[in-house]
């Protein structure tokens, strides 16, 4: 057993705003990193070779996206982070407690309703039930799903569902949020709205985010900083750190150092795919 | 998905009905006018037009059918009308076919219950291990498998004649689908799901209560209900081969009939057995449509 587990300490929130009011300079913060992954590497029991001696850190205020070709082990890095498949070799220290975790599938209940999804998690937890029912109704508010709450999945669009899933991670306000190819299925306006919306929680709530996406403009325009990781076995080959201030206006994306930037992480992400 | 059973016993009930379901879906985003017009058709108009052909067909085997076909004379099938009032109109027939009836539904509904009971306990065991599943699947098979008759002598060595062996009998034949039905349920939760239970540390009994259950219901009750049908068919074979004469189901009186060569009542046992089958079917496929059918795919939708 490879892997440790150590608290995070500090209270996001306050860190969040620190971060925000300074915009940028990773790595001169003092607090120890929310997440780290140490010389992580995988193999399958079948021998899939996923993970090759991966290393970085999350801090606390950051918010990480990673890119890398189809099945370099995106997933598969997250899946560790949570504690749900255990790496090979390396480590990876993490609050556990305080981790959200937002599937590339909505994977709703389909015999609950919306609030009863979204107090899900909390339910798990013992919080009774008021108290789930006010958190869960804040978390629905924040997604902008009010008036949905008595609606069962199969009622609800692609996007709606994604919010659903969104909102059930926030009731338990992680400190730590893996988000793994959330809005691969939604159409692009929606897929910006709810990048929006990812970006003022973050804001709001100053987790550390760990994002994994196919589009490097979702990737530049939601981080601080972007990962690129090679085919597999997967290992980080590039790390950008992205300078523009929040709140992100929707028109940075055509702004010529956007682009520039996003130009950088493509044509690493195309050396990443030979 | 519905899994019947191996032998194929049931398969008959299974489809000769159209499942509640069926019928509803086609017509989710048809405007209204159209949408009420499908309604007349399939609740009603379609299964009158059947029913006509039906009786029509049954009166001509009656009158010319048998003769011309199989030349056989046309009693061995009375006609519907003779049936109706020999069976249902007439007193004393009608006490005896009702009183037959009356102790096959009582068999039958305690056998569900018993079946019910004891087919979704076996199968929320198998689900707890792969290993465990199939350690005990191969007996269910050969319960489905094996002849009832070849056990009978089996089981009048341990309960001799009576209501008990009666029972027992059912339950043999009805449970095969209770428990297929809900071990395919139980699995059906997707590992997305699971996982999430998983990060929460979630124990045994909590994702077999919040998870599996509830994403097993729709396929729980189409094992009931076929489980259902299936009840019916095993009172009434188990009271031919455990006959307690005070109590004669339905199978019995129809026998003692046919015995005696009155051939329009034993079409009228027919009927009633028939008629408690498609009531029990129909009753547990509304109370499908109740619990499951405000979330479930095929469920009716809710506006
Ligand atoms: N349980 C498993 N057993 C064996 N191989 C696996 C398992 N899970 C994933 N893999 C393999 O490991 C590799 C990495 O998988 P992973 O899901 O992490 O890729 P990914 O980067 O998330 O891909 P995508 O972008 O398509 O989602 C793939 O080749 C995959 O087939
Ligand atoms: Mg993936």
């Amino acid at each position: 057993m490879t892997e440790t587990s150590t608290a995070a300490t500090s209270p996001a929130t306050s860190t969040a705003t620190s971060r925000t009011a300074s915009s940028g300079a990773h790595g001169t913060s003092p607090q120890p990193p929310a997440l780290r992954f140490v010389d992580v590497s995988m193999v399958f029991p079948d021998g899939t070779h996923a993970l090759s001696e991966t290393t970085f850190d999350v801090r606390p205020g950051e918010f990480v996206t990673v890119v890398g070709p189809s099945g370099c082990g995106k997933s598969t890095l997250l899946r560790i982070a949570s504690g749900l498949n255990d790496a090979t070799t390396g480590s990876v220290e993490v609050d556990r407690s305080s981790l959200g975790y937002v599937f590339q599938d909505a994977t709703l209940l389909q015999w609950r309703t919306v609030q009863r999804n979204v107090e899900l998690l909390a339910e798990l937890e013992g919080v009774p039930r008021r108290e789930r029912a006010r958190r869960a109704g804040d978390a629905i508010d924040l997604v902008g799903l009010r008036g949905a709450e008595r609606q069962y999945p199969k009622q609800l669009s692609g996007g709606m569902k994604m919010r659903a899933s969104l909102a059930r991670s926030l009731v338990l306000e992680p400190s730590v949020f893996l988000f793994d190819e959330p809005f691969g299925a939604v159409d692009e306006i929606t897929r910006e709205r709810l990048n929006d919306e990812v970006i003022s929680l973050f804001q709001r709530k100053g987790f550390a985010g760990l994002f994994i996406t196919h589009s490097i403009t979702e990737a530049v325009f939601l981080s601080t900083r972007v990962l690129v990781m090679s085919a597999r076995p997967g290992h980080i080959v590039g790390d950008y750190r992205v300078p523009f201030d929040y709140p992100r206006a929707p028109e940075l994306r055509f702004e010529p150092a956007f682009a520039e930037l996003c130009g950088e992480v493509s044509h690493a992400l195309r050396g990443a795919h030979s | 998905m519905t899994i019947i059973n191996s032998a194929g016993v049931g398969t008959d009930l299974g489809m000769s009905l159209t499942p509640p379901d069926a019928a509803v879906d086609q017509f989710g985003v048809a405007p209204d006018r159209k949408r009420r017009r499908r309604l007349a058709w399939s609740r009603v108009l379609g299964p009158v037009l059947v029913f006509v052909v039906f009786v029509a067909v049954w009166h001509w085997m009656h009158t010319d059918g048998m003769r011309t076909l199989f030349n056989r004379p046309g009693f061995l099938i009375p006609a519907p009308e003779t049936v109706i009032n020999d069976s249902f109109v007439e007193p004393r027939a009608r006490a005896a076919l009702f009183n037959g009836i009356k102790w096959t539904a009582y068999i039958a509904l305690i056998g569900l219950a018993i079946t019910i009971v004891v087919g979704m306990i076996l199968a929320i065991i198998m689900a707890q291990a792969r290993a465990v599943e199939n350690s005990i699947y191969p007996y269910l098979v050969a319960i489905q498998a094996i002849p009832i008759l070849a056990i009978v002598p089996v089981i009048y060595s341990m309960f001799g004649g009576g209501l008990i062996p009666r029972i027992l009998v059912c339950v043999l034949i009805s449970i095969f689908p209770i428990v297929t039905n809900t071990l395919f349920g139980l699995q059906s939760a997707d590992r997305g799901q699971h996982d999430l239970f998983t990060l929460r540390g979630a124990n045994r009994f909590t994702r077999l209560v919040k998870l599996q259950l509830p994403a097993a219901m729709p396929n729980i009750f189409t094992g009931f209900r076929i489980s259902a049908g299936l009840s019916v068919i095993g009172a009434v074979v188990g009271e031919q081969f455990f006959r307690a004469g005070s109590k004669p189901g339905i199978g019995i009186v129809l026998e003692s009939y046919r015995q005696k060569g009155i051939y329009p009542q034993v079409f009228g046992c027919l009927i009633l057995a028939a008629g408690l089958g498609i009531i029990v079917f129909l009753l547990f496929g509304l109370l499908s449509k109740v619990v499951v059918g405000h979330w479930h795919e095929s469920g009716r939708s809710t506006r």
